[in-house]
């Protein structure tokens, strides 16, 4: 089948590939970039397994083909903690608030969380609850996931206070 | 660190039994290095993908895969007529029955799995499927369970058609699997005819699916040179499919290496054998390359497992003032096309015989009917230990009956009826022997917790304003008390296959006093890397922080029979106490030879001996490992390792008391949980965060049962609900904050006293909100609403009892 060639920023990094029309986003992410963090949980956009943050948007990147994301910056849970190895605050408050527990979803909740918190930095917990309805998680209740968010709210803000 | 630190911060290091330890498998989930199945990725690698049935009952006429064959990338087509020569078109279940790998000759369910095409990649694979033209004739389909025995019902199994005797007994029709039967007849029956008061309600639990967020999937290499098989897989009893695997293709066992890593949950979906897993290693063997195979989400939910399609008429005799004297039941169990149950061997109900529950009922009796319809096979155990979750919500729903129709409270009518804590071990009239409990302290805690007498007060209060017209909305109170049995399980009872329910742990300690611990079992989400080394590091003194635990690998773990119907703490936690305790008592003889005194001479502290009386004269754990590898006793083999196969005594028997508040809007039928309060006994508590997590999950889940799951089917076998638009489960949105709460009722029986937790909150729960919904209705003539209480369901409902228009 005839490929494309695309070029498109990943986690800060120009990539060009030669893709199908029809390769999936999370396909092309996981497969030909070895960036397995994204999941796949239903290939139909319901469970958000597969969330990344594409030009300043979630997007679930099983109902994207790669080809769309020509040019686009995309940024990916593998994007997210510092080059030395800090964990960004997200990750640590999934880890401090046990906001995980198979963690399958988490790369895609934790995704999801980031982008929430660009748009709203301090949400109340509805909010938080509102604005991850489109990830699904069958662990832990979504009780804890609400906690860690917050967890990571409260160390945005004083960080951006002390900058 | 030294003998003069104190005891307190010598203990705090440990992060042993009872520390909110956090997560060591969290370090890579959160960056997104979790290492699942699909994640992993071999050399040459092909993928398979299925041709599935469109009809739920047909025969299969042709199957043309030339179209496919040409098709550049694709590496096999394999049908049936290929499977038969090596004998592999049927594959053993785990309930003793057979189930086919590709269907042959027929289909008996839609989604069943009829061509497998193995591909260069996923895409040339599902292009592939899609030229692939199978020619059927529809045949009648069976849906409906209670008519699977009618004398004209259409004849489905052909393959077994002249068998008069399944795995578990006497076949009474042709489409029957088995009759099961439990307890004392003619007592309970003789209870019944002098009752004062009876109820009888037919209480169906509706066909529904674990579903994981990680579906399941299977790499298979086969290294035709050496003639050795590795399986990946998501197997939550990796050793169990390593044998299996092995009685299957035929392959000795010690060739066989099976590997599950990463787990994106489990809930039971992940302990059968599928024929994905089996068409990957006959893709591998056939091609000598490895063959991925992941199913999607629409063959998860139609095609691997599902749970419950119990339909359960409980009956209860009770005199006029309360006093429970008797339970039957009848439950029809529908399983599909195949018995792909997973029970122990002897138990084709699984241990649905808790149905007595936490209530001292004199005499009881218990018969199921197996019996196969044109759905998907399984029968799996969705978050509960085999039918423990069908046989809570029996009971519970049927007390609430019954203090309905007393014109008693539930909560009172369940106190009224408890074991008393005195009883234990409390011999059941259907033969479990409950280990331990304290049901009272935890039903007054629970009831005084959320102030439920004011409760009932506003309940009247808003029936009062609802019969009045000036409001259309009612509150339910739903009461729930559960028992579960858990812990598979004592040998005596439970094997699979003939293997015993035991399971193991394997220590070897490293002389610097760090060590690796392995085990039979393996996590789907539950942290076992985490737990397990508390327990360890408690029994050892050991800090966890120094304990690596793996599990999943068959070449390296021991065997063991894996993780559901939570037995992993149990059994697996339970092996992990006695393997630390016979490091443990190595050390105690190397401190003796080190310090030169007799080994009864010396106590135990924390991390380490010291000489009773002196215990400024210690050594600890870490110089005990370094002199185990250059100076123990004369005599002693060198090195510090231990291995432990546990086969429990008994189950162990956690139980809890739930309260769920419920507002429901007539006009709309629209359910909105205001409060749910969960207590929770699991004996000793090993990790209060894990444990709450674990409960805030699995009340999750019952939730979504509860209040939407269903995986049924339209008249012509279509199977309806199997995608993410149609199955239910809960968002962040709808579901409600948990409040949760403990007592602590050590297991008599377990090295630390431990139960297990994980499916407490699933058994538990969808009672809770069944009885919570129905509550509402019950003193306006409603008497039991069958689940899933989904908004149209529960308007309908109130229009059937006149409330709505």
């Amino acid at each position: 089948m005839v490929k494309k060639l695309i070029s498109l920023i990943v986690n800060g990094e120009t990539v060009e590939r030669a893709v199908e029309d029809r390769t999936l986003l999370i396909h092309f992410l996981r497969e030909d970039l070895a960036l397995k963090g994204a999941h796949i949980g239903c290939e139909t956009t319901h469970c958000g397994a597969c969330t990344v943050d594409m030009n300043g948007r979630s997007v679930k990147s099983c109902t994207i083909f790669a080809v769309q994301a020509e040019g686009a910056r995309i940024r990916t849970i593998e994007g997210m903690a510092e080059a030395d190895g800090t964990l960004h605050p997200l990750q640590e408050g999934f880890r401090q608030e046990h906001g995980l527990q198979c963690g399958y979803c988490t790369p895609g909740m934790i995704m999801r969380a980031h982008r929430l918190l660009q748009e709203n930095p301090n949400p109340s917990d509805d909010e938080i609850r509102m604005g991850i309805a489109g990830n699904l998680c069958r662990c832990t209740g979504y009780q804890n996931i609400v906690k860690a968010i917050r967890h990571a709210a409260g160390k945005l803000q004083v960080r951006e206070a002390a900058e | 660190m030294n003998e003069h630190t104190p005891i307190s911060e010598r203990t705090a290091k440990l992060e042993g039994i009872g520390c909110k330890r956090k997560r060591v498998e969290d370090i890579r989930f959160v960056q997104g290095k979790g290492n699942y199945v699909d994640d992993i990725v071999l050399p040459g690698m092909l993928f398979g993908d299925f041709v599935r049935s469109p009809y739920a009952h047909a025969r299969i006429k042709a199957i043309h895969k030339e179209a496919a064959l040409a098709l550049p990338g694709v590496k096999a087509v394999l049908t049936a007529a290929d499977l038969i020569p090596l004998n592999l078109h049927y594959m053993p279940t785990l309930a003793g029955d057979v189930q086919a790998v590709l269907a042959h000759e027929k289909v008996l369910f839609q989604n069943q799995e009829v061509v497998f095409v193995i591909a260069t990649d996923r895409y040339i694979a599902a292009d592939a499927v899609e030229l692939i033209e199978v020619e059927y004739e529809e045949l009648p389909p069976l849906v409906d369970p209670f008519k699977a025995m009618a004398p004209d019902a259409p004849l489905l199994r052909e393959d077994i058609k002249d068998k008069a005797s399944g795995a578990h007994g006497p076949r009474k029709h042709h489409n029957h699997i088995f009759t099961w039967a439990v307890g004392d007849k003619p007592s309970t029956d003789a209870a019944f005819a002098g009752a004062a008061v009876t109820v009888k309600e037919l209480i169906s639990y509706q066909r529904c699916h674990p579903c994981p967020m990680e579906t399941c999937a299977s790499v298979a290499s086969m290294d035709k040179i050496n003639g050795e098989l590795t399986l990946w897989g998501t197997f939550q009893a990796p050793h169990v499919v390593r044998t299996v695997a092995s009685l299957i293709a035929g392959i000795p066992e010690h060739k066989i290496r099976v590997i599950a890593p990463d787990i994106g949950g489990g809930f039971g979906n992940k302990v059968g054998v599928y024929p994905g897993y089996v068409m990957s290693v006959v893709g591998s063997i056939v091609l000598g390359k490895p063959v991925k195979w992941v199913e999607d989400r629409i063959e998860n939910l139609s095609a691997t497992a599902f749970a419950r399609d119990y339909h359960m008429t409980g009956e209860l005799a009770a005199t006029s003032d309360g006093r429970i004297t008797a339970l039957r039941a009848h439950v029809l169990a529908d399983h599909g096309a195949f018995d792909a149950c997973a029970d122990p061997t002897k138990f084709p109900a699984g241990l649905f015989h808790i149905c007595t529950g936490s209530y001292d009922i004199p005499v009881a009796h218990v018969e199921v009917d197996g019996v196969y319809t044109n759905k998907a096979p399984g029968g799996v155990a969705y978050r509960c230990s085999f039918r423990v979750t069908e046989a809570a919500y029996m009971i519970e729903r049927l007390v609430d009956i019954l203090a309905q129709k007393l014109g008693m409270d539930a909560a009172e009518l369940r106190s009224k009826n408890f074991i008393q804590t005195a009883q234990f071990p409390y011999k059941s009239a259907l033969g479990w022997e409950y280990d331990s409990g304290d049901y009272p302290t935890a039903m007054n805690k629970v009831l005084g917790a959320v102030g439920y007498d004011a409760l009932r007060a506003e309940q009247a209060q808003m029936l009062a304003d609802f019969k009045a017209g000036t409001s259309r909305k009612l509150m339910g109170i739903g009461v729930s008390f559960f028992t579960e049995i858990v812990g598979a399980g004592p040998s005596k009872n439970c094997d699979i296959l003939g293997i015993g329910m035991f399971d193991s742990c394997e220590i070897r300690v490293h002389p610097t006093g760090s060590a690796i611990a392995r085990l039979g079992t393996k996590s789907q989400g539950q942290g076992h890397e985490t737990t397990y080394a508390q327990i360890l590091a408690t029994e050892t003194g050991i800090p966890a922080d120094m304990i690596t635990i793996e599990e999943g690998d068959t070449d390296t773990a021991p065997y063991g029979l894996g993780t559901y119907g939570s037995r992993s703490t149990p059994v697996a936690g339970a092996a992990c106490s006695r393997a630390g305790k016979k490091v443990r008592q190595k050390a105690q003889m190397i401190a003796a030879h080190l310090l030169e005194v007799h080994h009864d001479d010396l106590e135990w502290d924390v991390d380490g001996f010291q000489i009773k009386g002196l215990p400024e004269r210690r050594k600890s754990m870490k110089e005990l490992a370094w002199a185990a590898y250059n100076d123990v006793p004369p005599g002693m083999e060198m090195g510090l390792e231990a291995v432990d196969y546990y086969d429990p005594p008994n189950f162990t028997f956690p139980f809890g008391a739930y309260i769920c508040v419920a507002e429901i809007d007539v006009e709309t039928g629209e359910t909105k949980i205001r409060r749910f309060y969960a207590l929770d006994d699991c004996g000793t508590r090993i990790n209060p965060m894990i444990i709450e997590g674990q409960v805030h999950g699995g009340l999750t889940e019952a939730f979504g049962i509860a209040m939407g799951q269903i995986i049924d089917y339209d008249e012509t076998g279509n199977v309806r609900g199997a995608s993410f638009m149609d199955y239910f489960l809960p968002t962040a949105v709808e579901t409600p904050y948990w409040e949760t709460d403990y007592t602590e009722t050590p297991s008599p029986h377990h090295p630390i006293g431990a139960k297990g937790v994980g499916e407490s909150p699933n058994v538990g729960g969808v009672p809770a909100f069944s009885n919570a919904v129905n509550d509402a209705f019950a003193k306006l003539g409603g008497v039991h609403m069958q689940m899933p209480h989904t908004a149209p369901r529960v308007w309908n409902y109130a229009k059937g009892l006149g409330l709505v228009s």
